[in-house]
């Protein structure tokens, strides 16, 4: 059982999990926005991997992967970075990122260096399902780590189940129909559509993501699903306090929780 | 072998839809109905019938004496640049304008880089009275100002694309960014044989019209439909594959594609994706496209906005790779020397992407007497402004 697996054993409501550049601000601020993260009872972190071409979000992430980029981040410099991790970070770690970079940095290379790493769980929003499971589901399945699905509104129930049932961490709930950091109401379509999601009473527990950007979002979320997801909300907050990252992610997790 | 797209939407190795999820349903939707719309009867009627009386096709294949003449081949050229909109283009745009009604969409986005693709979606769009935007990189917009004034005139907003290093890519990006956040009323009609399964197998079908109508042409005048060679240029692909399309299981015709080299191949600023690309996952397919070691994608450069794309159409990653087609490339100079030489010797100013092929004439070292077919896929109105820059003495 990875940490995934055992933290929704333990823990079934307001999974707060946040989204992270890797290599944003600056080349080496990941390490310390990790600590700080778990320090202030996150129960999870999803940590980007840069791309020049991110299609699914919107500027601000983008923006992070520029800079990240420019600072040099790349994969050999995040498993360096992330070789000891493991020594001071219990919570669950998941990489997110498009699937270029792994695939450039060799497909088996970048899962056995995760697991090496200690990572729990990976998100390619863009290979598609059944790619993963003829190729890559035994790999993942041998070296215990997690692949993440996404579902979106428009994802029909007989898909949502077949997502589940491939799934082994938790499903990944796109809010509504926009890139990440789009503006979301969470009105009665949302909520009409977490409904739906809960009353599918999949296998796996669902966080949502896109456009949580606040107690009040985070929390209509963790109203009907497992939790949610953070990323261009705590992408800006950190933005604007470079200097001092550490207290900038307290208090952006004291504000949520 | 097979060089056409495979039942799981890949062409040998390349290909396939690799899409987030939140365009799931529209690309299964089309993989599962592009074929019975586009080949039922009343859709194939109504784009004849549109592709005649108002894009101006049979597109004449017009024999250059004086340029074979000088080269000591038959060359033919298919004139794609008479087409309405002044390119290809619209043979596209016009195919999936009318999928797109079927599909009941109300709202068309597309991405442009030179703004050939944006004016002939645009045109679409009011012939169509549908509502249509058109990303377009922040530099191509200045660099293309009389394109962008021309989609206004149509009817098109036209939205700057700001990230990245806002151009062609980046336009991409954005057009996808948009259907990502409006799946229900839109269509994003892709410009180019790119983009996840089946945007390539269609656009590449809907631009075969090209290949189709030189088979049947070339009998007319030479006796028989098949050339010794055709030539086209490559950016994403999208004339080369409608060029190359009926000859790609005739073995005996010879098919080259021109990249564009810019200042040369290995100078830094070239869009020679051939040479200087590698397999990996960019707008939703599996393709060759220039990218650095960590996989982030590198900017081409070309003279020509058209073929400034670091990627080609998955199509033309196999063709390349499966030997069918050869791939050469001509630099910024040698299409500018050729666009000279076409105005000078045919009266015919071309676009600087069509000036690509017409520059490999001098390499390709064929038979005397061998049938040359050179794709002229565009006209050089748009490029007045280069040429005006570059050849300082008129």
């Amino acid at each position: 059982m990875n940490r995934i697996q055992k933290l929704f054993q333990k823990k079934k409501d307001n999974i707060l999990s946040i989204f992270i550049t890797a290599g944003f601000p600056n080349i080496d601020s990941l390490p310390t926005i990790l600590e700080a993260l778990e320090e202030s009872g996150v129960d999870m972190v999803e940590i980007g991997i840069p791309f020049s071409d991110p299609t699914a979000d919107g500027p601000a992430i983008q923006y992070s992967n520029n800079v990240a980029i420019h600072n040099g981040m790349t994969l050999p410099h995040l498993f360096a970075q992330l070789k000891d991790i493991r020594k001071k970070i219990s919570i669950p770690l998941v990489l997110m990122g498009y699937l270029n970079p792994p695939m450039q940095y060799g497909f088996d290379k970048f899962i056995d260096d995760a697991v090496a790493c200690g990572i729990d769980g990976i998100i390619l929003p863009d290979l598609p399902l059944d790619e993963y499971v003829i190729s890559y589901q035994e790999k993942f399945n041998k070296n215990g780590l997690s692949n993440i699905f996404l579902i979106t509104p428009q994802t029909s129930d007989l898909r949502i189940q077949t997502i589940d049932k491939e799934s082994n961490g938790f499903i990944y709930v796109v809010s509504t129909n926009t890139i990440t950091g789009g503006k979301v109401d969470f009105e009665d379509t949302q909520k009409e559509y977490f409904s739906r999601v809960k009353n599918l009473q999949l296998n796996n527990p669902a966080l949502v993501g896109f456009g949580i950007r606040d107690k009040a979002t985070f929390d209509i979320a963790a109203k009907y699903l497992n939790g949610a997801i953070i990323g261009t909300a705590f992408i800006k907050h950190i933005e604007a306090h470079p200097t001092r990252i550490k207290d900038a992610v307290k208090e952006f997790i004291e504000a949520i929780r | 072998m097979e060089y056409q797209v495979d039942k799981r939407g890949f062409y040998g190795p390349y290909g396939g839809a690799y899409i987030p999820e939140m365009l799931h349903q529209n690309i299964e939707y089309l993989q599962q109905n592009y074929l019975d719309i586009i080949n039922s009867e009343d859709f194939i009627n109504e784009m004849n019938a549109l592709l005649k009386d108002y894009v101006g096709r049979p597109t004449p294949l017009y024999f250059a004496k004086r340029l074979s003449q000088k080269y000591g081949y038959k060359i033919y050229l298919k004139r794609e640049d008479l087409c309405h909109t002044g390119a290809h283009k619209v043979n596209n745009t016009i195919g999936q304008i009318l999928l797109a009604k079927r599909l009941g969409k109300t709202r068309i986005i597309a991405e442009t880089g030179a703004g050939q693709h944006g004016v002939a979606t645009a045109t679409v769009c009011a012939l169509m009275d549908m509502k249509c935007i058109v990303y377009m990189g922040e530099v191509d917009i200045e660099r293309q100002a009389p394109n962008v004034k021309r989609m206004r005139m149509l009817g098109a907003e036209v939205r700057p694309a700001t990230s990245g290093s806002k151009t062609l890519k980046d336009a991409t990006n954005e057009a996808m960014r948009d259907w990502i956040g409006n799946p229900n009323d839109t269509h994003y009609i892709i410009g180019s044989v790119v983009g996840p399964h089946p945007f390539p197998d269609m656009v590449a079908r809907f631009q075969s019209i090209i290949s189709e109508e030189i088979r049947w042409q070339l009998k007319e005048k030479e006796g028989k439909e098949l050339p010794d060679y055709v030539m086209a240029c490559v950016g994403g692909g999208s004339n080369a594959a409608g060029a190359f399309y009926h000859f790609l299981d005739e073995q005996t015709v010879k098919l080259i594609a021109v990249e564009a080299a810019g200042h040369g191949i290995h100078s830094g600023m070239s869009a020679a994706t051939t040479i200087l690309g590698k397999p990996g996952v960019l707008h939703g397919s599996k393709t060759l496209f220039m990218q650095t070691t960590d996989g982030q994608v590198v900017e081409p450069h070309s003279i020509s906005a058209g073929l400034d794309y670091p990627g080609i159409g998955p199509i033309h990653a196999w063709l390349f790779e499966s030997g069918r087609a050869q791939f050469m490339s001509a630099t910024d100079d040698e299409a500018l020397e050729a666009v000279m030489e076409l105005s000078r010797l045919e009266g015919i100013i071309p676009a600087l992407e069509s000036a690509h092929a017409l520059a490999k004439l001098k390499e390709i070292n064929a038979p005397a007497d061998s049938i040359v077919v050179v794709n002229l896929s565009g006209r050089g109105d748009k490029d007045l402004d280069t040429y005006i820059r570059e050849f300082k003495n008129l």
